[in-house]
């Protein structure tokens, strides 16, 4: 068994905060195959689809039959440990950091042989010739691409306090997180995921504290939770809220969004577009203005250091749905700058989880028919999907269903959504 | 012959100024992002808070200057209310910000003070009987002043900054003082008020809309072409009868009010 995380002693002001280091990051355009599979948690390999083989490592064409027509498909990943090695030294600054490490082949069950990372739990054979199974996966590593990962085939006591499997992951056990929107049911159901999952310390913020948010005084009673003024829409909230706790932060979940429910002509005039995009578009920007860089600076501050940004989008982000077709467009916005905020905190080792939710069970979704994604379903999967380390989620039968269309074919979901469909 | 400086009124004005015997009084909230500002159903159109970002902080923006650019609804803040922001005033000549008469933005001003009663009860209703007793003390309403509702309600802001029990919501909606139906058309229609002005976050109480008609004050008020103030504070400070109100609206064209500094020149007796 892996020994439990212990709770991390508070910092020694007197030493310099570690610098991150990071494992070497460049792949070929083929391997980032693998990468686009691991970002959203399957283990994927190339398989050909003339002669059956399974590829490793990634490549342009079958390495039995030369085929160039390759699949990624998901893969078991069951396999046998063939040998392993401990590293108690290396000239690259990132493993000389985090020595010892396990390293280990494994052949797979579906025939390459791959390098793997070795969990702590997986165990050595005690004589020759015996068989260690194990269960080959990727993670993505602190740069951000697919690695493979090698752990013991049946589960074992605390095996996510692995150090492996926390460098890869961003659990929120004894870190600091911030929600942005402690009000909404999403907010108050990601406290409710957040202290379960053993978080140390909670900020809420709370927007026009005039509004009553029934069930958040409950919440702010808890001594995890501490509500903070905070709204996204205006800078100086951002930027006082940063000087107070920026320099705490390990994990930010910006989950604060303004949803109403307008097509183009349900709407007179483009107050409420813009209250959308103030919130849903400039929110993210002020609060990657300010506490981006200081997040940055701490992504190796200990062993709870600053680790995960989080984006609530909608899957309407993906394709606009015309009925809330104002929303669809500030989504899209937070969409497009989302992926420039995970390049820029891809070279310091923040990981950014971008959220695609279908329609959420609230007010302003109550005249939907079913099915609606629950609040605690999707703060469960938000936090799954920190431990996890994967960078997009579709939660919901909705954005499981619109995911799989999408990809099919764009247009064609786009003209099924422009006919009225859902 | 020109008139000699010590008969003039406005040097007379000027000299009280320097010497302190006429004091301006600010009746004015500082525009802050954090002040409340009206809030109506979700589904209805929202009056935008104050917001403001900055241009440059003598930085890389503008190495020598600083300033900002802000955002706000014509009803944000202290602020003033033409009639044509009422349904009931839209036909009324120079019933927009831009072209009330300039006349009207400096007038006398009644102090009614309901502090008592409002301490006693949030939703307190200034009544015609409120407006008579303050008559027999301090003498008639002219015509053309300023009818001021004194309550202390700013302090909820200006003291404490409390904003939920500056708007005190329930489930039930807001609680706040303003006028009643019948003190409204009295000022109105028997003391031909310049307008009516709270320290509340509307000219009407916070239940106003069960009132008949629904927002007596705005109704009634911008149907006879008066104006209203919102959002003052200080209003403790004023005497109950004497102050002069400077309250000039920014200048919107077709605009239907505005926020605003509102000053009072008030008269020390020697």
């Amino acid at each position: 068994m892996s020994p439990p995380f212990p709770k991390p002693r508070p910092k020694n002001p007197q030493l310099r905060t570690p610098q991150l280091t990071l494992p070497p990051a460049s792949r070929g355009r083929v391997a980032l195959g693998l990468t686009a599979e691991a970002a959203e948690g399957r283990f994927a390999l190339q398989v050909c689809e003339e002669c059956g083989a399974v590829q490793y490592p990634p490549r342009e064409a079958c390495r039995v039959c030369l085929s160039h027509r390759l699949r990624w498909k998901a893969q078991a990943g069951g396999g046998v440990l063939l040998t392993s090695t401990t590293l108690n030294h290396s000239n690259d600054p990132y493993f000389r950091d985090r020595l010892p490490w396990r390293l280990g082949m494994v052949q797979l069950d579906v025939g390459p042989s791959v390098m793997a990372h070795l969990h702590g739990d997986v165990a050595l054979p005690t004589q020759p010739g015996e068989n260690v199974r194990v269960r080959v996966t990727t993670r993505l590593d602190r740069s951000g691409k697919a690695v493979m990962v090698a752990l013991p085939e049946q589960e074992t006591p605390h095996m996510s306090d692995d150090p492996l499997l926390r460098e890869m992951g961003s659990d929120p056990r004894y870190r600091k997180v911030l929600v942005t929107d402690g009000k909404s049911a999403v907010g108050q159901a990601l406290i409710k995921a957040l202290i379960a999952a053993g978080a140390e310390r909670i900020w809420a913020g709370q927007t026009e504290p005039w509004k009553a948010a029934p069930g958040l005084d409950e919440l702010a009673k808890l001594p995890q939770v501490t509500l903070v003024p905070l709204d996204v829409g205006q800078e100086r909230s951002v930027i006082e809220l940063a000087g107070q706790i920026g320099g705490k932060v390990d994990i930010l979940i910006n989950n604060a969004e303004m949803h109403r429910t307008f097509g183009i002509t349900g709407r007179r005039g483009v107050e409420v577009a813009r209250a959308e995009m103030e919130v849903n578009y400039f929110g993210l920007l002020r609060l990657a203005q300010a506490f981006g860089p200081v997040l940055r600076a701490r992504a190796a501050d200990g062993p709870a250091h600053a680790t995960a940004w989080v984006n609530l989008l909608s899957i309407f982000a993906l394709a606009n749905w015309p009925a809330q077709g104002t929303f669809s467009a500030s989504k899209a916005a937070a969409y497009s700058l989302a992926q420039a905020l995970r390049a820029d905190m891809r070279g310091s080792g923040i990981h950014v989880l971008n959220v695609f939710p279908g329609p959420l069970d609230d007010e302003w979704n109550q005249p939907m028919p079913p099915p609606k994604l629950a609040p605690s379903a999707l703060a469960n999967a938000i936090v799954k999907a920190l431990r996890d380390g994967v960078e997009d989620i579709y939660p919901g039968d909705i954005a499981q269903d619109w995911l799989t269309r999408w990809r099919d074919n764009p247009k064609v979901l786009e003209r099924e959504l422009s006919a009225g469909a859902m | 012959m020109t008139t000699s400086t010590s008969t003039s009124l406005l040097a007379s004005l000027a000299g009280a100024l320097l010497t302190g015997r006429i004091r301006i009084v600010d009746l004015t909230q500082t525009l802050s992002p954090e002040f409340p500002q009206i809030s109506l159903p979700p589904e209805m159109g929202q009056c935008a808070p104050f917001r403001i970002e900055e241009i440059s902080h003598y930085d890389e923006r503008g190495p020598g200057w600083y300033w900002n650019n802000f955002t706000c609804g014509e009803h944000t803040g202290t602020h003033f209310d033409a009639p044509i922001h009422w349904i009931s005033g839209r036909d009324l000549p120079n019933n927009s910000v831009d072209t009330i008469p300039p006349q009207h933005m400096l007038a006398a001003a009644c102090v009614i003070d309901c502090s008592p009663q409002v301490a006693a009860n949030p939703d307190y209703l200034m009544t015609v009987a409120d407006i008579e007793q303050f008559e027999a003390q301090h003498g008639r309403i002219p015509a053309g002043a300023w009818v001021l509702m004194r309550t202390d309600w700013s302090r909820h802001w200006s003291e404490k900054s409390d904003a939920a029990a500056f708007q005190n919501f329930d489930e039930s909606g807001q609680h706040t003082p303003g006028p009643s139906t019948e003190a409204v058309r009295f000022l109105v229609e028997q003391r031909h008020v310049l307008g009516f002005g709270s320290e509340a976050i509307g000219t009407d109480a916070g239940q106003g809309y069960h009132l008949l008609p629904p927002y007596p004050c705005h109704s009634l008020m911008h149907g006879s072409g008066r104006y209203g103030l919102q959002c003052l504070t200080g209003l403790d400070a004023l005497p109950p009868v004497g102050a002069l109100i400077f309250a000039a609206p920014l200048k919107i064209e077709n605009g239907s009010g505005s926020p605003l500094r509102v000053l009072a020149l008030v008269e020390q007796m020697p």
